[in-house]
């Protein structure tokens, strides 16, 4: 058994490179624009606010499989065509930018008017008062839900499977359909496993970091 | 000499503050009472800037200034806040400290000093390093004060500074705010507090609901 593990561990940990590219790629991209939709759906300005409201409606209110589908075979079809991991990182990207989008609204509005008071007062400029102020805040109240999203992100990428990317389900599945045996699934599963608890050590990490106030 | 002429407040149709005029010697102090909804708040508000005034013109010294102008060289109001608005995630000194380093620009180290010196006063020592939470609400009362001491305001106002504040306490204050009154701090405290208002104020303006 140790020999054909020996076996398939190469291609299974060639596939979790793939998740991984996948997963940090969109984390890279999705936060920062998380965070600027979020400050945006803060603003008083309408007709932006309806569009963006639009579009999370949408990107929440459909499978993020179909998502994936349309925007690999679908969009080919008007003549929009990407590449399979390009399209997988645009599915991602825009569906998680999102949900980020809702989770730093909401730190942001949580935060009372007054902190923003005090800091004018204090002459702080608005940059100033961001960075020192609300920022931390900010960060503090929306560590365990952007934590959530995070590690449904390492799942999620699998879903890639359907365009034919070849991320560690592929490559596990592959295996198992070859050798007719379980154990590239249950290698699958470990790695997955392994991949969310080192995750959450790292988000538990800067949790801790950040209750030293309250 | 803080000096302010018809200063008018309308919120939409109902008016608010109609054409209040107010003198303060430098380093007196005005207390402002009034009941619920009379419009102490809104007229504080108003001082130091955080709310638009409908007209009214605003004079230190003689110069006129306008008080949501929030050029650092224009820094003539402080305020302490009801519920003090400390930052929670800065320590003590770090709150004191974040206006002068990083708007004024004076040296960490120097501020530090400053702050070390206010915070003696006060009966604050060893608790530069705390966080917010770790104080009581007369501690973090005098630290909001420290705070706003730090950028050198000529005037420094209050809102409601007895109200979560037990009977010892609001002694402390009174002594607190009077002890600044010495330093020539121009004062203004907006109060339901009678008793406290009498115990301070050099000159007190009663405020009612415009009908």
């Amino acid at each position: 058994m140790l020999n054909y593990i020996q076996q398939i561990l190469p291609a299974l940990l060639g596939g979790t490179k793939v998740t991984l590219s996948i997963f940090a790629i969109t984390l890279i991209i999705a936060i920062p624009l998380g965070i600027l939709l979020g400050v945006t759906l803060t603003s008083k300005f309408k007709p932006i606010k309806w569009l963006l409201n639009t579009y999370i409606l949408i990107m929440r209110g459909t499978p993020l499989l179909l998502q994936l589908i349309f925007i690999f075979y679908g969009l080919p079809l008007l003549g929009i065509v990407f590449s399979r991991y390009n399209a997988a990182l645009i599915a991602f990207i825009l569906n998680y930018a999102a949900y980020f989008s809702e989770i730093f609204r909401g730190g942001f509005q949580s935060i009372p008017k007054g902190q923003i008071e005090s800091a004018k007062l204090l002459r702080l400029s608005k940059w100033q008062t961001l960075r020192y102020v609300l920022a931390p805040q900010v960060f503090k109240i929306v560590l365990p839900s952007v934590g959530n999203e995070t590690i449904n992100l390492i799942k999620d990428s699998s879903l890639v499977y359907v365009i034919g990317i070849g991320d560690l389900l592929r490559a596990g599945n592959v295996a198992t359909a070859r050798d007719v045996t379980l154990l590239p699934l249950i290698l699958v599963g470990i790695i997955y496993l392994i991949l969310t608890a080192i995750t959450t050590y790292i988000l538990k990490a800067i949790e801790k970091r950040t209750n030293v106030w309250r | 000499m803080l000096e302010i002429k018809n200063l008018t407040k309308k919120f939409g149709n109902k008016t608010i503050i109609n054409s209040l005029s107010i003198k303060i010697p430098t380093g007196q102090i005005l207390a402002i009472v009034g009941p619920s909804g009379a419009g102490k708040t809104t007229l504080l508000r108003c001082i130091i800037g955080l709310e638009n005034v409908d007209s009214g013109e605003f004079f230190w010294n003689g110069h006129q200034f306008d008080p949501t102008n929030s050029d650092p060289k224009n820094s003539i109001v402080g305020a302490v806040f009801q519920n003090y608005q400390l930052f929670p995630n800065l320590t003590v000194m770090e709150n004191i400290i974040l206006a002068p380093v990083k708007v004024k620009g004076v040296a960490t180290k120097l501020a530090k000093d400053e702050a070390q010196k206010m915070l003696d006063q006060l009966d604050l020592s060893g608790k530069e390093n705390l966080y917010p939470y770790q104080l009581s609400g007369g501690q973090q009362q005098r630290v909001a004060i420290v705070r706003a001491l730090a950028m050198n305001p000529k005037i420094l106002c209050y809102d409601e500074p007895t109200s979560a504040l037990d009977p010892d306490l609001r002694k402390e204050v009174a002594k607190l705010i009077l002890n600044l009154k010495k330093d020539a701090v121009t004062q203004i405290v907006i109060t339901h507090d009678m008793e406290f208002a009498e115990n301070v104020a050099d000159e007190i303006l009663k405020v009612t609901p415009i009908k």
